[in-house]
């Protein structure tokens, strides 16, 4: 349907407003984040920098003061990117099987079994918390990076099996028959019948847990330490601190660090990551 | 050769047995174990004194519970009803052959990529009285002008709907738009031809179909609001005061830095209640659905 002319400028003009909505926040990161500290407390928050300057960058990055260290934010990346990349690899691996399984060996109760697991992805996770800090501290996992990218797999399986379900229910069952037939069996029609095709619903899965991993905070602040903690919880921590002056470009330079990896997939799979979120809506 | 076959009939069972393991102890035995400590005397250690339901009765007497949950009703109903007029409008609009489209529909999207922490930080100055919105705005010469809610304890929990519908809003464009898309054009032509307006055409013909749509927002943006921990924390730390307390902010303070356990438990098991008698019947109807 296309409106009639007054009404299209009206609709231009609402959606060219919503934009610049969106876009606020993160041009105020930005260009404050580019600006020496004065030009802040004294100038306008949307001006551009009179004085371009990436000190902000280089002091949350490497000097600024997290917690009791003037560590900057670079160790928290690595303990970020240390607990992302086995958490999703293995959480996505363990979909893969899990979605081949429920939908090509079909056994009485799966669908029930599977609601069972697609239900704790919507949990609280408050309700988790104190027994899984318990298990942590009895396994001596508390605080390490392997606890709490076990925890990120164990609350990351439910929503990785329903990608994997949804997206191999739609492939052809005749073809896994014709494949048995033939001899193969249940590992041989795995690697070489469903998952030269699962490139896509692949993405999508590695998408969505490396946002939910990567953004997560509950669990990085109740489970990890120093050692360990992740990049959202230093961001906190930079951010809180009482003590000394607040440098403001320093906040936005490390919100900005904080974002870019989640950025950046979005901008180069924003189209999986939408997939994504859809089927997490259930609806796929 | 039978062991070999036996093998290959329980295979499927074995794979699937780790993550079912998984989820039945680190999901729902955790669940039965946190609700049995709501029902115990736990302070800084989990302890087995039996006091029945004593801990849900002081719960609902504290005020800062009350509080916890007045501020989620609040925030829920308006981060939800926001969401849904923003998303159904902007979806309506992105779907009258807008030129552009492609480069719009990621600009609304892309907030959900990013952090809790990270739009909480970005929020709390845009939104401080000292260096954001009320000092630009004296800065251009509107002296009189003031915006202070994040400091206001009336107005504080305002401001973190303000940051959570910025972030979630263009989710909910992105769902009706999807929805739009999936409508049977013959359906809208036969309208056409009847003589139907644009409005009543929306109002008659569209609304109606994306019945769904609405329901799967409604359903998930109401278990963000119960588990919104992240964006309270990094925007408002819960203050000023109380004001923007949540029961998620609540449980964590109770169980880990007030040594009420208990009390911590019985929050939890609230939570989850609610939000299982939200999904439960949801993901019960969209599994049957699916079924067929």
């Amino acid at each position: 349907m296309t409106a009639p002319r007054p009404s299209r400028i009206l609709i231009y003009g609402t959606l060219g407003l919503f934009a610049l909505y969106y876009l606020m926040p993160l041009f105020v990161m930005v260009t404050n984040s580019l600006k020496p500290l004065a030009e802040i407390t004294g100038g306008n928050m949307v001006a551009l920098p009179q004085e371009w300057t990436l000190a902000p960058w280089l002091s949350a990055w490497s000097t600024a003061q997290i917690g009791v260290d003037p560590s900057g934010l670079r160790p928290y990346f690595w303990n970020s990117i240390k607990m992302v990349v086995p958490a999703v690899a293995i959480s996505t691996l363990l979909g893969a099987l899990n979605g081949y399984v429920l939908t090509k060996w079909r056994f009485r109760y799966d669908t029930l079994l599977f609601g069972l697991m697609l239900f704790s992805c919507f949990i609280p996770f408050q309700i988790v918390l104190i027994p899984m800090a318990r298990l942590l501290g009895l396994t001596g996992l508390a605080g390490t990076t392997g606890g709490l990218a076990l925890v990120h797999i164990v609350y990351g399986v439910g929503f990785t099996t329903l990608y994997y379900r949804n997206y191999y229910s739609a492939f052809p069952t005749e073809l896994v028959r014709a494949a048995q037939i033939d001899g193969a069996g249940f590992w041989q029609i795995f690697w070489r019948v469903m998952l030269p095709s699962s490139g896509p619903i692949t993405v999508v899965s590695v998408i969505w847990q490396f946002t939910n991993i990567w953004n997560d905070f509950l669990f990085g602040a109740s489970f990890g330490d120093i050692d360990s903690q992740p990049m959202t919880v230093a961001l906190n921590n930079l951010v809180q601190s009482s003590t000394g002056v607040k440098e403001y470009n320093v906040h936005f330079a490390g919100a900005i660090m904080a974002a870019l990896p989640t950025m950046l997939v979005y901008v180069v799979a924003g189209r999986y990551f939408v997939r994504g979120l859809m089927a997490g809506s259930v609806k796929g | 050769m039978m062991t070999r076959a036996r093998l290959q009939e329980l295979l499927p069972k074995l794979v699937l047995s780790p993550s079912v393991a998984l989820v039945a102890v680190c999901v729902y035995g955790f669940i039965i174990f946190t609700f049995y400590l709501s029902l115990t005397d736990s302070r800084i250690l989990p302890s087995f004194g039996w006091v029945g339901m004593e801990n849900y009765v002081k719960l609902f007497k504290l005020s800062h519970w009350r509080t916890a949950v007045t501020n989620l009703v609040v925030f829920a109903f308006l981060y939800i009803a926001i969401c849904m007029a923003m998303g159904l409008m902007l979806a309506i609009f992105l779907d009258q052959r807008i030129r552009g489209e492609g480069v719009l529909r990621p600009i609304y999207l892309y907030p959900m990529a990013l952090s809790f922490i990270v739009t909480g930080t970005a929020w709390k100055w845009i939104m401080d009285p000292g260096i954001g919105i009320e000092h630009t705005m004296h800065a251009w010469g509107f002296v009189d002008f003031e915006f202070k809610w994040i400091k206001d304890r009336d107005y504080a929990i305002y401001t973190v709907v303000i940051a959570a519908v910025w972030q979630s809003s263009g989710f909910v464009m992105a769902m009706f738009l999807a929805g739009l898309r999936g409508i049977d054009g013959e359906i809208m032509r036969a309208a056409q031809i009847d003589g139907a307006s644009a409005f009543s055409m929306y109002r008659r013909v569209i609304l109606p179909q994306l019945r769904p749509a609405m329901l799967s927002a409604v359903v998930i943006l109401s278990h963000l609001a119960i588990k919104s921990y992240d964006l309270v924390i990094a925007l408002t730390g819960g203050g000023p005061g109380r004001a923007t307390e949540l029961p998620a902010t609540f449980m964590y303070s109770y169980t880990f830095t007030r040594n009420q356990m208990g009390i911590g438990a019985a929050s939890a098991t609230i939570m989850l209640a609610t939000v299982a008698a939200i999904m439960v019947p949801y993901l019960y109807s969209e599994l049957r659905e699916k079924k067929q």
